[in-house]
């Protein structure tokens, strides 16, 4: 069971770590989600792994499970949730301020070339469509 | 005795009042939180006088005894730490109301207030998960006043704020889960203790975890190579943000003092002070880029972001050379940064509005009213910043400098310190005459554009202008005035740091303290 449990937080932080390095806001909330999963399954293993033993005090128990990492957990989660919330009104706010979804505000066009290059690129299509229209005229 | 608790929830209930006044109009919201920073300023006197006699009180909320629940700690520190915070929060809200800038977006005060809530429990906290709330808590409220009034600037800067620390929190988690599962407790104390007595095969893994404790407070505290959000939130930031802002790259170094400084000092056996080539070779390379940066800059909000950002790197250059006369030396060298730094935004602010469309833009504009006042302030800041002498930032820079002679490294960070002040001092000076020497000649034309912006500016509130600008003046001066003070009361200052330096060194004493602590029997008579 350990191998999986280490597995799953090493995938969830890869994917999660993979994803906030991407360029567009909504992929970065996703990577930032998936880091908040992965850290919270981390947390939850610090108190190793135990199964069917009490949290809290009971004299017929013959060990326990930490509790502390459960706490802890929880607070991470309520964090986490409550960031990512504020975290996606704020992507909406620089979307719609910055007119599109780049996390420096910069408008790329579909195939992710740089600002310039791309802009160049477009005024040739648009001048090579233009061009064969006056010629039919 | 309920004092150390005190600076934490005052601010808090404070937050909610103040929540609930918005009702009643923002006069009501005003009113209170003046009157909170002047009780928490009226505290933070009284929390100095306190801890002064070199006791540690420890309070234990709910009753819980240390380890198992959650303690506050306030010792000579966490006491300078409350008491800068408040001095700089009185000065930006006096501004911040002069100016209207509260009025700009709702709620400036409610997390003006939960700031001070979670950058006092940050700086009195002694448990490690504990912290991390209060930074968390800090963090929410800062991201709310960054975007305070608005526009796709601010939008962009944030979203790049609110990202990078939203991964560092992440980190932050990891390692305090790390330190947890190895050492079985959270309570920074506690962890000293057994840290020190640590088994051979968990040393690596409890190194690494303090190696990733401290990128997350370098993140924060912005060091070199995880500084490149600060300078752009700072410059975006509304002027008595930014300046509110000065303290918050100072939680960052405090948190490397306390936590790395308790659990990994000299006491910490085969981990102590491991993280200090680190702490001392990423300071200087942070201070060395600033002071290019400060260079390179065309603004100047960055401009004093990059001066913000060099004095953070002198601090974290200090306390990386790991001698109590040294740490004594960044305590006072953190109070006059801080302050200084803080008068520096809101007089760029100042600046840039008397400049009307020129803006903070490094380039010859139209003179501004009240040049020579401003000016004059603006030498006097600069002179402060950069270390020249009679001010205050000369006074830091000689004791850091003189701390560090018996350093093994000592030559180089003479060199790093003294070029970079060099160059900063240039290129302020350069600053300073362009701003305010070579401002385009008059003519009718200019003066036409420029009273004409200035009636658009000043339309709204003509009446109270002159008030307003008297007040954010007194404000910026209330803050340089701090330098020369330093400067004369330089032997009580220098005593009080020199004891919290030594204070901070014996860490067997701290951990004592709040492990010794005994919970308050239930009163039965």
């Amino acid at each position: 069971m350990e191998w999986l449990l280490a597995l799953v937080i090493g995938v969830l932080t890869a994917t999660g770590v993979y994803l906030t390095l991407r360029m567009r806001t909504f992929p970065v909330v996703m990577g930032l989600t998936l880091l908040a999963y992965g850290v919270n399954v981390f947390l939850f293993a610090m108190g190793r792994l135990t199964i069917g033993y009490p949290a809290v005090i009971d004299p017929a128990a013959q060990a326990y499970s930490d509790p502390l990492p459960q706490a802890l957990v929880l607070t991470a989660i309520v964090i986490a949730f409550g960031m990512t919330a504020f975290l996606i009104v704020l992507a909406l706010k620089a979307r719609g301020e910055l007119g599109n979804d780049h996390v420096d505000g910069l408008d790329l066009g579909k195939d992710e070339l740089p600002l310039e290059k791309n802009n160049l690129e477009k005024e040739q299509q648009q001048r090579s469509k233009s061009i064969p229209q006056e010629n039919k005229q | 005795m309920h004092l150390a608790a005190w600076p934490v929830f005052l601010p808090l209930i404070a937050g909610f009042i103040t929540l609930f006044a918005k009702a009643k109009g923002l006069l009501w919201q005003r009113v209170i939180n003046l009157l909170t920073v002047l009780g928490l300023i009226i505290l933070s006197i009284v929390l100095i006088k306190e801890s002064s006699a070199g006791s540690i009180h420890v309070y234990l909320l709910g009753n819980w005894v240390a380890p198992f629940g959650i303690v506050l700690v306030l010792d000579q520190l966490s006491a300078l730490m409350v008491a800068v915070t408040s001095l700089l929060a009185l000065a930006a809200l006096a501004y911040a109301m002069a100016t209207d800038t509260d009025a700009e977006g709702a709620h400036f005060h409610v997390m003006f207030l939960i700031l001070l809530f979670g950058l006092n429990g940050a700086f009195l906290t002694g448990d490690l998960f504990n912290l991390f709330v209060f930074f968390e808590v800090l963090l929410l409220a800062s991201y709310g006043l960054l975007l305070h009034g608005g526009g796709s600037l601010r939008a962009k800067a944030g979203l790049h704020y609110v990202i990078i620390n939203m991964f560092g929190a992440t980190l932050f988690l990891f390692a305090v889960g790390t330190l947890y599962g190895i050492v079985g407790t959270l309570n920074i104390a506690d962890m000293a203790a057994k840290v020190a007595v640590l088994p051979e095969q968990d040393l690596g893994i409890i190194a690494a975890a303090g190696l990733l404790l401290l990128v997350v407070f370098g993140m924060k505290a912005a060091l070199f190579p995880l500084y490149l959000w600060m300078p752009i939130a700072y410059s975006n930031a509304s002027a008595p943000v930014a300046a509110m802002f000065a303290i918050m790259t100072k939680v960052g170094l405090y948190a490397i003092v306390r936590v790395h400084g308790t659990v990994f000092g000299d006491g910490a056996g085969e981990l102590a002070n491991f993280y200090i080539p680190w702490l001392l070779g990423m300071g200087m390379l942070t201070m060395m880029l600033a002071a290019f940066a400060v260079m390179a800059t065309k603004r100047l909000r960055e401009q004093v972001a990059y001066l913000v950002l060099a004095s953070v790197a002198l601090l974290l250059i200090s306390v990386g050379l790991a001698n109590h006369l040294a740490l004594s030396a960044s305590f006072y060298y953190l109070i006059h940064s801080t302050l200084v730094a803080g008068g520096l935004f809101l007089l760029a602010d100042i600046i840039s509005r008397g400049r009307g469309s020129f803006d903070d833009r490094l380039e010859s504009g139209n003179a501004m009213p009240s040049a020579i006042l401003i000016g004059v302030m603006f030498m006097f800041g600069i002179v402060a910043i950069t270390g020249i002498p009679p001010l205050s930032g000369f006074f830091g820079k000689v004791l850091i400098l003189s701390a560090s002679l018996d350093h093994q490294w000592s030559g180089l960070v003479l060199g790093v310190v003294l070029v970079a002040s060099f160059l900063m001092i240039i290129t302020m000076a350069r600053t300073g005459s362009t701003l305010f020497y070579n401002v385009l000649p008059i003519t009718e034309k200019n003066v036409k554009s420029t009273n004409h912006e200035l009636a658009n500016s000043d339309s709204i509130n003509v009446s109270s202008s002159s008030i307003s600008s008297r007040i954010s003046t007194i404000a910026v001066i209330s803050l340089f005035a701090m330098s020369p003070l330093l400067v004369l009361f330089a032997q009580p200052i220098t005593a009080f740091t020199e004891s919290a330096a030594k204070q901070q060194f014996n860490s067997k004493n701290y951990i004592e303290s709040v492990l010794s602590k005994r919970a308050i029997e239930s009163e039965k008579n």
